[in-house]
C-alpha cells in the first residue's frame, strides 16, 4: 500500500520541529575577549568659539574657530558675571538660547576650565557632570544607554559600547535638538501615485 | 483490422492532449536549470541540513553572489546563543522620525536598491492619538514636525508569531534567542505570512534584488542578510549577524538620539530590562495576543 510511506512521511513532516544535527541548535558559546569599559565620544574642539568668517561678498567661508584666551589673554576676566553688552558683535555670533543662563554659570574664570554649580572646577572633557547638574532624567537614560547616540556592541565582553558626548549631538550655547530632513522616503509600491 | 470507433478516437484525442498537457507542466523544468541546480532544488530545511550541508550550501552561496553580483562575500551560518532572548525597546519621545534607521537596515541587509526595501517603517503619528490608520509613512517635511510624534515598526519578534502559524512549510520558524528567521530556500513564497502578520512587518522580493557589487555588505549569515532570491519572503532579524555576535543592530547604531535599546532580556543588569522595569513601556496591538518582543515607551 502507497498510502502507509505517505501517511508516515506526512506525520514525519507534520511533527519534526527539531534539528537533525542537534548541535546546530544553539551556537557555541562565545569566548570572552575581555571586559569592555564604554568611551566616550571625546570631542576634540572644545572650548573652541566657532566663528562664522565672511568674504567680501559677504559668502561665508569655512568657520573659524578660536579659543577664548586667544582674544580675552589668560588672565582671569575681573567682571565675570556681567553677559556681554547687546551690541558688540563677536559672542552675537554664537547662538545663545540655553534657558536664561549667562556665560559664567558654566564657563569659569580660568577661560580654559568650566565649573559645576558649586563652584567646582572642572575640564571640558568633562562636560558631562555639568550638563547632569540640570538634566538628571536625560542623564539617567544616558547612563542606561537610553538616551544619546550609541555604537558598538551591546555584549561588552565582545567589545566596547562607544557613546556619544552631550556635546556631540547638543551645542552647548543653543542646545535645543534642530529639525532634521528625513532621509530615504519610503518606495512602497502601494505608494505610487502619491502627490 | 477493428474499425475506427467513436471510442478510439477519443482515447487517442485524450492521448494527445494528455501528452501535450504534461508537457507543458513540465515546461517550467527546462526553464529552471540555469538558476537552480540539481543540488539546490534538492537541498532540505534548514533545521534537518548537517554541518556539512551547509558549509558546502554557504560555500555555493558565495560563489553564486560573486558570478551574479560580482562580489566576495562571507556567509556564515550564524547560530544563537543558549539563555538568550533578545529585546528591543524604542523611546517615542526623543525619536524625530529622520528615517536613519530605515536607511541603516536598506543597506546592513542587502535590500533591492530600485525599490528602496527595508524592513521599517516610520509612522508620522498625531500627538494624543495611537490610530495607526490615519499615520504617515511617506511625510516628506522637516522633523519633528509640530503635533507628531515617530513610530517606527519593524518585526516585534513575537513570542506568539502568527506568521509561523501560517506558513505552510515551516520555511519560518522561532530560533533558539526569539527571533524569527526564514529559510529562503525552503519559502515557496506564497506570503500568508505577509497577510498573517498584523505589523506589516514582512517583505516579499518582486524581483530578485539589484545592488552595485560595491554596495553589497559582504557579512552576510545565510538566515539574514545574503541576498534572498526572487519570490521569498523576507524580514527584520535584529541583524542576527552582528547581535549574535554581540554587536549592536545597524538600526541601533545609525539613530542619532539613542531612542533604541538593545539587549538580552534573560540578563537582569541589561539596558533592556531597566527600562522594562523602569519605564512605561507598552507594546503594539497588545489586544492581538502577540507577545512582542519590541517594546516602545515614553519619556514624559
Amino acid at each position: 500500500m502507497i498510502t502507509v510511506p505517505l501517511l508516515g512521511l506526512l506525520l514525519n513532516l507534520a511533527c519534526d520541529t527539531g534539528y537533525t544535527d542537534a548541535s546546530r541548535q544553539f551556537a557555541e558559546p562565545l569566548a570572552s575577549r575581555g571586559d569592555f569599559p564604554t568611551e566616550i565620544h571625546e570631542p576634540t574642539d572644545f572650548g573652541i568659539l566657532k566663528t562664522p568668517i565672511v568674504d567680501d561678498e559677504g559668502k561665508e567661508k569655512l568657520p573659524a574657530g578660536a579659543a577664548c584666551e586667544t582674544c580675552h589673554g589668560p588672565e582671569p576676566d575681573p567682571d565675570l558675571y556681567t553677559p556681554p553688552p547687546a551690541d558688540e558683535n563677536y559672542h552675537t555670533q554664537v547662538e545663545i538660547k540655553h534657558g536664561k543662563l549667562t556665560c559664567y554659570q558654566c564657563h569659569d574664570r580660568d577661560r580654559t576650565k568650566l565649573h559645576l554649580a558649586d563652584g567646582t572646577q572642572i575640564e571640558f572633557v568633562d562636560v558631562i557632570a555639568l550638563c547632569a547638574q540640570c538634566h538628571g532624567p536625560q542623564y539617567r537614560n544616558y547612563i542606561h544607554d537610553a538616551h544619546g547616540g550609541l555604537n558598538g556592541y551591546w555584549d561588552t565582553s565582545q567589545g566596547a559600547k562607544i557613546r556619544n558626548n552631550c556635546v556631540d549631538c547638543h551645542v552647548p550655547h543653543a542646545p535645543a535638538f534642530k529639525k532634521a530632513t528625513p532621509v530615504f522616503r519610503p518606495r512602497d509600491r502601494y505608494l505610487k501615485g502619491r502627490d | 483490422m477493428d474499425e475506427f470507433t467513436r471510442r478510439a478516437a477519443l482515447k487517442s484525442g485524450a492521448g494527445v492532449l494528455g501528452a501535450a498537457a504534461f508537457t507543458r507542466a513540465l515546461a517550467p523544468l527546462t526553464e529552471w536549470v540555469p538558476t537552480l541546480s540539481k543540488d539546490e532544488f534538492l537541498q532540505k530545511h534548514y533545521r534537518e541540513l548537517s554541518r556539512e550541508d551547509m558549509d558546502k550550501i554557504l560555500r555555493h552561496i558565495e560563489s553564486k553572489t560573486k558570478k551574479l553580483y560580482g562580489a566576495d562575500v562571507h556567509v556564515q551560518d550564524v547560530r544563537p546563543q543558549r539563555d538568550m532572548e533578545f529585546g528591543y525597546a524604542l523611546n517615542l519621545s526623543i525619536c524625530i522620525g529622520c528615517r536613519r534607521c530605515a536607511q541603516a537596515c536598506h543597506k546592513e541587509n542587502n535590500h533591492d536598491r530600485p525599490t528602496g526595501n527595508s524592513y521599517i517603517r516610520v509612522l508620522e503619528m498625531t500627538q494624543g492619538s495611537m490610530s495607526l490608520a490615519k499615520s504617515d509613512v511617506d511625510y516628506d517635511h522637516d522633523v519633528p514636525a509640530e503635533g507628531h510624534f515617530y513610530m517606527p515598526v519593524q518585526c516585534q519578534q513575537c513570542g506568539n508569531p502568527p506568521c509561523v502559524k501560517v506558513c505552510p512549510v515551516e520555511a519560518t520558524f522561532k530560533d533558539g534567542d526569539g527571533i524569527i528567521v526564514v529559510d529562503y530556500d525552503w519559502c515557496i513564497g506564497c506570503r500568508y505570512c505577509e497577510a498573517a502578520c498584523p505589523y506589516h512587518a514582512r517583505r516579499f522580493n518582486w524581483s530578485a534584488p539589484q545592488i552595485p557589487a560595491e554596495d553589497i555588505n559582504p557579512n552576510q549569515a545565510y538566515l539574514s542578510n545574503r541576498i534572498r532570491p526572487q519570490g521569498v519572503m523576507e524580514k527584520c532579524t535584529f541583524c542576527l549577524h552582528r547581535t549574535r555576535k554581540g554587536r549592536l543592530p545597524a538600526c541601533l547604531e545609525a539613530c542619532p538620539t539613542g531612542a533604541r535599546v538593545f539587549g538580552n532580556l534573560k540578563d537582569e543588569h541589561s539596558d533592556i530590562r531597566w527600562v522594562l522595569e523602569n519605564k512605561r513601556v507598552f507594546v503594539l496591538k497588545e489586544d492581538v495576543g502577540t507577545l512582542p518582543s519590541f517594546f516602545y515607551f515614553f519619556d514624559k
